[in-house]
């Protein structure tokens, strides 16, 4: 993907983030940012082609199975806990 | 078993707009755990779609690492008291921030690994153009250790592990100046010369270290503020490192996260009526001379006792209950909780008047009290409750302190004037429960608390109000 598609695709992005974000109610803050650190965890995806890489490189690995650990507490701890969260606001 | 890129981009299309539509379901109580759920089902989609790819040879570090990582994640997730959710936040920030850095150094090793020294910037050049490339790189590393570094001093300060109170030196600002131009530099001279290791890592070091002296001066009240901030950092990581990689999931959905964080981010300023860059460099408002506490409370506090508070609930029609971050240190939300249903049985109606900056994180009161079983729709937002105060018998401040200080409304030379406040003082009786006459965060005096209608109850704010029900019942 060049970066100038790159480029268009961030801004766009970011324009319906506000539009989405700007909906959600006060009441909810909290579980949103805890449920936005779960969806940030997708750089996951990186870390899974950096920890597979399977080249000699140690350094490589190792940067990428830190990165695997530290996406994935975000990943589960981060859903996990914004659906404890979220499950309280249900009942009523 | 692999698959075409093709399919993996669909599929990381399908996980973002899962993602969209999870943060939609986010804007109503009703729908938000569903929308938990499809996001969570648009990253399942992706992880086991990358797991596909053909660059994927070797599985044992990747399930070293997430066996790690969900064992600790879910033990948090499990384990972590509601009143803890700001820390919580702040550490996953900070876990976002280090795996997106991580991802971007792992990217530049194998840019060098690849073509070897000599031919680095074409083998960039494979995934984009070798300095859009190298530059990516550079911006997620820095935002990446910034947002590491700063969000553990950030949980250090929650966990009160460090002292909240704001920390500087002279001098801070220009060492903080110097240490982002000296990154920028780097990164100029990196995108270049990808092969200086050395000033890669150092590139690293002076992130790690800006996110620490960024942090320190920050003090507890405007936690809420940089809580946010980092949040929308930990997003614009993930975006740079989407930007390395060519990857349009990571694209997307750390440019939403960072949306999100800023928005947040903007709604807290506005709270406390700080511009951004005033909380950022530690400044309070100027404001006239600092009040004298004698002078405003002399002679005229009313010190009060359970009983004589539960008399004056008696005829009440309608209370309105004021949390601050008093109710999370006592863990007062069920005792609370158990004081409404008492009052309600009565024919009274309680409402909750929930301050954008009480507690310590956006949001933060809602979930304490919705963790107590109150109904969401009896929490009001600022704008809701404001007009009401003057037909409310009894307004119960709990814990809460700055939010409701009348000053903020009416005296102009005081530093808080101008930030929105809880109209308190407009019901009929005012209750304030609190440990005693100490200021709170901005550090004044609060003139409410001598008012005519007033009483303050003094002492923990869980066994006050327990004590206050029981009083109540037996009236």
């Amino acid at each position: 993907m060049d970066f100038v598609a790159q480029l268009t695709l961030f801004v766009l992005a970011v324009f319906l983030g506000f539009e989405l974000i700007s909906k959600v109610p006060p009441t909810l803050h909290t579980p949103l940012m805890s449920g936005s650190n779960a969806i940030s965890g997708i750089t996951l995806v990186g870390a899974l082609l950096a920890a597979g890489h399977g080249g000699d490189s140690q350094t490589i690995s190792i940067l990428g199975f830190i990165a695997v650990t530290l996406a994935s507490i975000n990943v589960v701890g981060g859903f996990m806990v914004t659906n404890r969260m979220l499950g309280m606001f249900k009942r009523k | 078993m692999q698959i075409s890129q093709a399919w993996i981009d669909i599929a990381y299309l399908a996980a973002a707009s899962l993602f969209v539509l999870g943060i939609k379901g986010l804007t109503k109580p009703r729908t938000a755990v569903r929308g938990n759920l499809l996001a969570a089902t648009g990253m399942l989609i992706a992880a086991v779609i990358t797991l596909l790819h053909k660059d994927i040879v070797t599985y044992e570090w990747i399930i070293g690492g997430f066996v790690l990582g969900a064992v600790v994640g879910s033990l948090l997730a499990i384990k972590v008291k509601m009143t803890a959710m700001p820390q919580l936040v702040a550490l996953l920030n900070g876990f976002g921030g280090g795996a997106s850095f991580a991802v971007a150094a792992a990217e530049y090793f194998k840019g060098l690994d690849a073509a070897g020294a000599a031919g680095v910037l074409e083998a960039m050049a494979g995934q984009s153009t070798g300095m859009v490339a190298m530059i990516a790189i550079g911006a997620a590393v820095l935002i990446g250790s910034v947002t590491l570094t700063g969000s553990f001093i950030a949980f250090a300060k929650l966990q009160e592990l460090i002292d909240g109170q704001p920390k500087g030196f002279p001098g801070m600002k220009f060492i903080n100046l110097i240490l982002l131009i000296g990154s920028v530099v780097a990164i100029g001279v990196l995108v270049n010369d990808p092969t200086q290791q050395v000033l890669f890592w150092s590139l690293v070091a002076a992130a790690a270290v800006l996110g620490v002296l960024l942090v320190m001066p920050i003090g507890g009240a405007d936690m809420p503020v940089v809580i946010a901030l980092l949040n929308s950092y930990s997003g614009l990581a993930a975006a740079a490192a989407g930007f390395v990689m060519g990857n349009s999931a990571l694209i997307i959905t750390g440019s939403l996260v960072g949306a999100s964080g800023l928005i947040l981010t903007n709604v807290m300023c506005k709270a406390m009526n700080r511009s951004l860059t005033n909380v950022l460099f530690g400044v309070m408002a100027e404001g006239g001379d600092a009040m004298d506490q004698d002078e405003v409370y002399g002679g005229k506090v009313r010190s009060s006792s359970a009983e004589e508070i539960a008399m004056i609930l008696e005829p009440a029609k309608r209370v309105v209950i004021v949390p601050g971050f008093g109710l999370a240190m006592a863990q007062a939300q069920h005792a609370v909780r158990d004081l409404a249903d008492s009052l309600e049985a009565r024919g009274c109606e309680v409402e909750y008047a929930i301050h954008p900056v009480a507690g310590r994180m956006p949001g933060h009161m809602n979930v304490l009290l919705a963790e107590a079983e109150v109904p969401y729709d009896k929490l009001k937002t600022m704008e809701e409750i404001n007009p009401t105060f003057e037909e409310t018998d009894v307004a119960i401040v709990l814990g809460a302190n700055d939010v409701t200080n009348p000053m903020a409304r009416e005296d102009k030379g005081s530093p808080i004037y101008g930030m929105p406040i809880l109209n308190v003082d407009k019901a009929r009786n005012v209750v304030v429960i609190k440990r005693s006459l100490s200021p709170g965060f901005a550090g004044l005096p609060n003139p409410l608390f001598a008012n005519d209608n007033t009483l303050m109850l003094f002492g923990d704010a869980k066994q006050s109000v327990l004590d206050v029900n029981t009083a109540y019942k037996e009236s």
